[in-house]
């Protein structure tokens, strides 16, 4: 195992992250900011609380869950498709390390982009907020499983792309749309019975459900069929991965 | 001297059905200065980027000190320092981190000495915190050398070293490679400079359309490429070359009225105006004269109809 190497791709990703620290961190803080206003204000006031929870609360799992699968897709993503794209994939490639290190690497990165990520919108709402977190642990769990899942997903897709426009289309037209429509911002139960069953469909329903079940002890589907759901989501991406370096998909030539 | 890459009857063929290398075979000695010449699409990147693992050969097997650089692609690679042809660096960083990343992917400890003197000697020291997009060409292309000598590898290669590097970029480079092979690296380096390989090589191989034509020591392919011709036009026709000029292998040339002299530009005793007397009071007029030195072109046109064996 090439540890000096896991490490040197983790320090070199992290500090593009350090090196843009204000756009990292402040973008997050302001749209946290922006849909505390929006939502939790202007439109959360006359939304009734929601198994006893005040919308306000009732969001922040939901927005932490938005920023962190995106950002994991799109650190995941963007990662390894931006040494493709200027061409110094030459080191990566000519090094001695083993596609296992370089997805250790740049998956890392990527995980512990979004956790960070997560934390600043976690502390930022609550300053909008009383929260309390009923499961911390838990919490924490579907946190580290969500975005090692989601920065997979992205390092997949970041392999299959030869073109930003390759780059940008598993994310914004199925990954955002399934975000959004996954009960980031409603509880399923204020939809009509048919949009509940078809939610249902939707994988992100139940990472969602299952964190804001770790915050308020409450959510969508039981905790159990969420757990299931991400566990199975993480060993699909682990799987593809497996799949795609064992079959002979090769970043060389 | 024991050989330090084998590269044993290697083919590439792409997805698109291009054959860039055919069949390839090259053995290099351990210290030396191996330069790869040929011409533009010959296959000289193709060729470095199957031993640095950048291309996967669709056939044969290559060794880097006994490793085998598929099976045992980890041991084979760290002995490897790869500067590319083209500047490929990412801007934003700066001079110090592009360097310790590339010590760290290749799985050596950090040694920050050896880094600061590797700067020192590229002179580069002062640029150690400047970001790359700050550099001008020559300083990029010689960070990517410093990336490239990170981790102590014991085989450099150098793809193109010296293309669109001004006169004095290219005279530094050329020390510093000597230099290398003094502190015992091996080098392999292509070029299509036959300058380059004259200046800098110990051995030079010739490669056109994915085949490697010949190698031979330095001084002897120089000797072959230092042949020259004096092509003299005469004016009356004649059919046979005088008697008396029969010592000087004078042959005609198209068409009779034009007589070639071959000689060795190294060689001081083949004074031109002599020759050039010699042939006119024998009786021959002399109407205009060029003279002419083997082009690496007509070494591959000699070598490819296999003449000049
Ligand atoms: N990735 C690739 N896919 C298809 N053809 C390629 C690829 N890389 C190089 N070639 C072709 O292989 C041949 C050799 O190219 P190359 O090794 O770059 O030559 P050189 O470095 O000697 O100029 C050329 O005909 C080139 O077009
Ligand atoms: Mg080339």
């Amino acid at each position: 195992m090439n540890i000096y190497a896991i490490k040197a791709i983790y320090i070199h990703e992290m500090s593009r992250f350090f090196r843009t620290i204000i756009g990292s961190l402040i973008s997050p803080i302001i749209s946290t900011t922006l849909y505390f206003i929006v939502f939790g204000s202007a439109i959360g006031s006359r939304i009734t609380d929601i198994d006893g929870i005040t919308y306000g609360a009732f969001i922040v799992p939901g927005l932490m869950m938005l920023n962190m699968m995106t950002s994991s897709l799109n650190n995941g993503a963007f990662g390894i498709y931006f040494p493709k794209f200027s061409g110094t994939i030459y080191e990566i490639l000519s090094a001695p390390v083993s596609s296992f290190e370089i997805v250790i690497g740049y998956v890392g990165a990527a995980a512990t982009k979004s956790i960070l990520i997560g934390i600043i919108i976690l502390a930022t709402a609550s300053l909008f907020v009383d929260l309390e977190i009923k499961y911390p642990v838990l919490m924490l769990l579907i946190m580290i499983m969500t975005v090692v899942s989601f920065s997979l997903f992205g390092f997949i897709i970041g392999i299959w792309s030869d073109s930003f426009e390759r780059l940008n289309f598993i994310p914004t037209l199925v990954v955002t749309p399934l975000v959004f429509l996954g009960g980031t911002f409603y509880s399923i139960q204020m939809l009509p019975e048919l949009w509940q069953k078809i939610t249902l469909l939707n994988p992100v329903l139940y990472l969602v459900s299952g964190f804001r079940w770790s915050f308020f002890g409450t959510g969508d589907v039981s905790i159990t069929t969420s757990l299931l759901a991400i566990f199975l989501f993480t060993l699909l991406c682990i799987s593809v991965i497996i799949l795609i370096f064992k079959t002979g998909y090769k970043l060389q030539t | 001297m024991k050989n330090i890459l084998r590269i044993n009857n290697v083919s590439k063929l792409f997805p698109n059905n291009v054959r860039a290398l055919n069949k390839i075979s090259l053995e290099i000695e351990e210290g030396e200065i191996f330069a790869l010449l040929g011409p533009n699409g010959a296959g000289k990147t193709t060729l470095i980027s199957s031993v640095c693992g950048i291309t996967r050969q669709s056939e044969g097997n290559i060794k880097v000190k006994d490793f085998d650089t598929v099976t045992e692609y980890k041991k084979a690679r760290s002995e490897i320092g790869l500067v590319p042809q083209e500047l490929t660096l990412e801007t934003f960083e700066t001079v110090w981190n592009t360097l310790v990343f590339s010590r760290g992917l290749h799985g050596k400890p950090s040694n920050p000495e050896y880094l600061h003197s590797l700067l020192d000697d590229l002179s580069l020291g002062d640029k150690k915190d400047e970001r790359i997009l700050s550099l001008s060409g020559g300083m990029k292309r010689r960070v990517l050398i410093a990336k490239a000598l990170s981790h102590e590898p014991s085989v450099l290669f150098l793809d193109e070293p010296t293309a669109g590097v001004d006169v004095s970029l290219r005279k530094t480079l050329w020390n510093m490679i000597r230099s290398l092979k003094k502190s015992g690296v091996t080098v392999i380096l292509t070029t299509h400079y036959i300058k380059e390989a004259e200046e800098l090589a110990d051995r030079v191989g010739i490669i056109n359309q994915g085949e490697i034509l010949l190698t031979e020591d330095k001084k002897v392919l120089m000797k072959r490429l230092g042949k020259r011709k004096l092509i003299l036009s005469i004016e009356s026709k004649k059919n046979s070359i005088p008697e008396e000029l029969k010592e000087l292998n004078l042959e005609f040339g198209k068409t009779n009225s034009t007589i070639i002299y071959s000689y060795d530009s190294k060689d001081r005793n083949s004074d031109i105006f002599e020759i050039m007397s010699r042939i006119s009071n024998s009786g021959l007029k002399i109407l205009d004269f060029e003279t002419h030195q083997s082009s690496l072109e007509e070494i591959f046109v000699d070598l490819v109809s296999g003449r000049s064996q």
